[in-house]
């Protein structure tokens, strides 16, 4: 059936509820109102409001109450309604979502899926259009998942439902409904911890994810370059292998990502190629990347967001090299 | 003009006189028009419960039904034995035996009291003080030392005890036991979640998300606000300009009571109930205590806090009390005393043996993140391992 990333979520979180009676959603308008994206239109109406559940509009409460059912048996499955305003509840996540399982060697786990949209692009107010998965993969114990098409975002949402793990699915906005795709209507599994070459090339790598991906594939078509394309899909763990081993075979790298350039996925990614494949590199590795500046108000985004013409002329310089 | 004078003044009198009267009238009818056209919301009050006063006299009107000699004997053994277990604890700290270490004293009866309420099926959520809620819960005392000497392990926390760990970040615990009760909820289960947290814990946000969600979500909860007075050096009254904190359970329309939280009698009483009225909804207790000692072993309580005040607590000991009662009753002796003292070292120098001969494995650390081992958290343990950073 064609979906687009909307459609796809909404029939994973629907194959979840059903597969799963412990399951239960929560968070600001994803009842009756299928909420802010329209998301989760028509569960609240299939499972009531016992499972699809309204909250006070609270986000470290979403994430805590969350984190209770967790340990006591439950598949929690809490929506942030933004990324921005997952900050609030960022000590519950960092403080106990990470290091339930640590703190107590694995005798009490954070079972649960954490959604939340992200990134820009939609000409959205402040705080609309945030990227925290950096955030998110730095302190360890959190998983970190970014889809960056229908298929992928069906298929690791329900392989997420599946993991005894605290996973953060975050949501490219701009994707919700950008294209459609083919999407089984049955329930399948995307493997989380696995990068996904999208494309094969010899010329350079383009390590990427999310909100990018679908701009590096036109540059690449456009330009019809020979080029290795590595959707990372999983942030955190990164699929180190798939990284290192296209590195090793193009020897030209450049990453790709919606996030500030300063300390984020793709300065972790480049120390990674340097550790393992420096000496196969026959350039240095580049990144594009958004200015390392908090997202401005939308009247800018045009100046701030990586573009077509921005990648375009990275690979024009690396290839030169 | 003298005339003149006497009359403007007496003009002016009488008119002032007129002013005041009609304003009196304008006042009159306003607080009238307030009282009459204004309806009343909301009207709130909280109840004090105390039952075994500081001489050890009990309130027989207000005695809990169902509690007998031997369950307060109970009692008196579990506050002594926190108590001695405390005391051990300092000392063990002082030579560097255990890592920094938050004593209970003077807060025993609120533990053990509202502990011994729990049924069996009963959760607790504690904050990092609770050692008596602990001890009345079963857990091994080996693993409570572990955890104070440094080590996850000591988490490890058996079903049996149905408690979630020490957890430090202040009042984040709350959310979890309102999230717990939802789950007892969901499930139809029959039982009820005990959460705890300290009066300088009101203050955070989570402390009233967490209310506000149980009254939300109607859920079987009982909040147990420790108030020790002191949150470190900072006192209750900065914490809140409200009279009481039980109070604040009126901003998220669930039930509240407030107790003398040294009378192990009346917070078994006053837990007890919520418990029974659970299904109810959520009830949030403020027991009224002191912290006789520091906040932790890091802390010196003279810099902020005067010595009269600690010894006018001392007269309201939560222990002395129940031994006065049981004295008064016959039921105790100064030989039951000994032999108990002499029961509980022997325990404690066990536990301790058993925790102190705990060796921990470095591997451990890397092992618990996630259902699974990530490779590139494998190759930084492999890395450690044999850069011989310790012996694997």
């Amino acid at each position: 059936m064609q979906m687009n990333m909307a459609n796809a979520i909404n029939s994973a979180l629907d194959a979840i509820l059903t597969e799963n009676p412990t399951s239960v959603m929560l968070g600001e308008d994803i009842g009756k109102d299928g909420g802010v994206f329209r998301v989760t239109d028509g569960l609240f109406d299939k499972y009531g409001p016992g499972r699809v559940m309204d909250t006070p509009l609270a986000e470290s409460g979403i994430i805590g109450v969350s984190i209770g059912m967790a340990i006591a048996g439950m598949l929690p499955i809490p929506e942030i309604q933004f990324a921005g305003f997952s900050y609030l509840g960022f000590d519950q996540l960092v403080s106990h979502a990470a290091r339930y399982r640590s703190r107590t060697r694995s005798t009490f786990t954070v079972p649960m899926i954490v959604r939340m949209p992200v990134s820009g692009g939609v000409r959205a107010l402040e705080h609309h259009s945030e990227s925290p998965e950096a955030y998110y993969s730095h302190p360890g114990g959190l998983i970190v998942v970014e889809p960056s098409s229908p298929y992928d975002a069906k298929g690791l949402l329900i392989r997420a439902s599946h993991m005894h793990d605290t996973v953060m699915f975050l949501e490219p906005t701009m994707l919700y409904r950008l294209f459609k795709q083919e999407v089984p209507e049955s329930s399948y599994e995307v493997e989380i911890g696995k990068a996904n070459k999208i494309r094969e090339g010899d010329d350079l790598s383009i390590i990427t994810y999310g909100t990018m991906v679908n701009m590096v594939k036109k540059v690449v078509e456009k330009k019809n370059l020979s080029a290795d394309i590595v959707d990372l899909r999983t942030i955190n763990p990164i699929d180190d292998d798939a990284i290192i081993k296209s590195a090793k075979k193009t020897g030209k790298v450049l990453i790709v990502h919606e996030a500030p350039r300063s300390f984020g996925v793709g300065a972790e990614i480049s120390a990674r190629i340097a550790e393992e494949a420096i000496f196969e590199l026959d350039a240095p590795i580049m990144r594009v990347a958004s200015p390392s500046i908090p997202y401005p108000f939308p009247g800018y985004e045009q100046y701030y967001l990586p573009n077509e013409e921005k990648i375009s002329k990275a690979i024009d310089k690396l290839l030169a090299e | 003009m003298f005339c003149k004078g006497i009359r403007g003044k007496h003009v002016l009198k009488s008119e002032s006189v007129s002013w005041v009267f009609g304003l009196c009238i304008y006042k009159f009818l306003q607080i009238y028009a307030d009282d009459c056209l204004l309806k009343k919301v909301f009207e709130g009050s909280v109840d004090y419960l105390q039952v075994l006063d500081e001489k050890g006299s009990v309130d027989a009107a207000l005695f809990p039904k169902g509690l007998d000699d031997s369950k307060i004997i109970e009692m008196y053994k579990f506050l002594s034995f926190t108590r001695a277990v405390d005391a051990k604890c300092i000392s063990l700290q002082r030579q560097g035996r255990l890592v920094t270490y938050a004593p209970s004293i003077g807060q025993e009866a609120t533990q053990i009291g509202s502990a011994m309420a729990m049924r069996q099926n009963d959760i607790f959520v504690p904050n990092f003080r609770q050692h008596g809620v602990f001890i009345v819960r079963g857990l091994p005392l080996d693993k409570f030392f572990l955890y104070w000497r440094g080590f996850e392990e000591g988490n490890m926390i058996p079903q049996s005890v149905k408690g979630l760990p020490y957890i430090v970040p202040v009042a984040t615990q709350l959310l979890h036991a309102t999230g717990i009760a939802f789950a007892q909820k969901y499930e139809n289960k029959d039982s009820a979640v005990v959460s705890y947290v300290g009066d300088g814990g009101t203050s955070e946000g989570d402390f009233y998300e967490a209310m506000n969600f149980a009254g939300v979500f109607k859920v079987p909860l009982v909040m147990i606000i420790e108030n020790n007075q002191w949150a470190i050096s900072v006192p209750r009254s900065r914490q809140s300009a409200t009279e009481t904190l039980a109070q604040k359970a009126f901003a998220a329309g669930i039930k509240c009571l407030q107790v003398d939280g040294n009378d192990v009698i009346a917070v078994y009483k006053a837990v007890s109930d919520a418990i029974a009225d659970s299904k109810n909804g959520a009830t949030l207790i403020e027991c009224v205590t002191y912290r006789m000692s520091m906040h932790t072993t890091s802390d010196d309580p003279t810099k902020y806090r005067k010595d009269e005040e600690v010894q006018a607590w001392a007269k309201r000991d939560p222990i002395l009390r129940v031994r006065n009662y049981l004295t008064g009753k016959a039921l105790w002796s100064d030989a039951m005393e000994a032999s108990m003292q002499d029961e509980f070292k022997k325990k404690i120098d066990e536990a301790v043996e058993k925790a102190e001969a705990f060796k921990p494995d470095p591997k451990d650390m890397f092992e618990h993140l996630y259902s699974f081992m990530p490779k590139a958290l494998k190759d930084e343990y492999d890395d450690a391992v044999n850069e011989k950073f310790w012996q694997a």
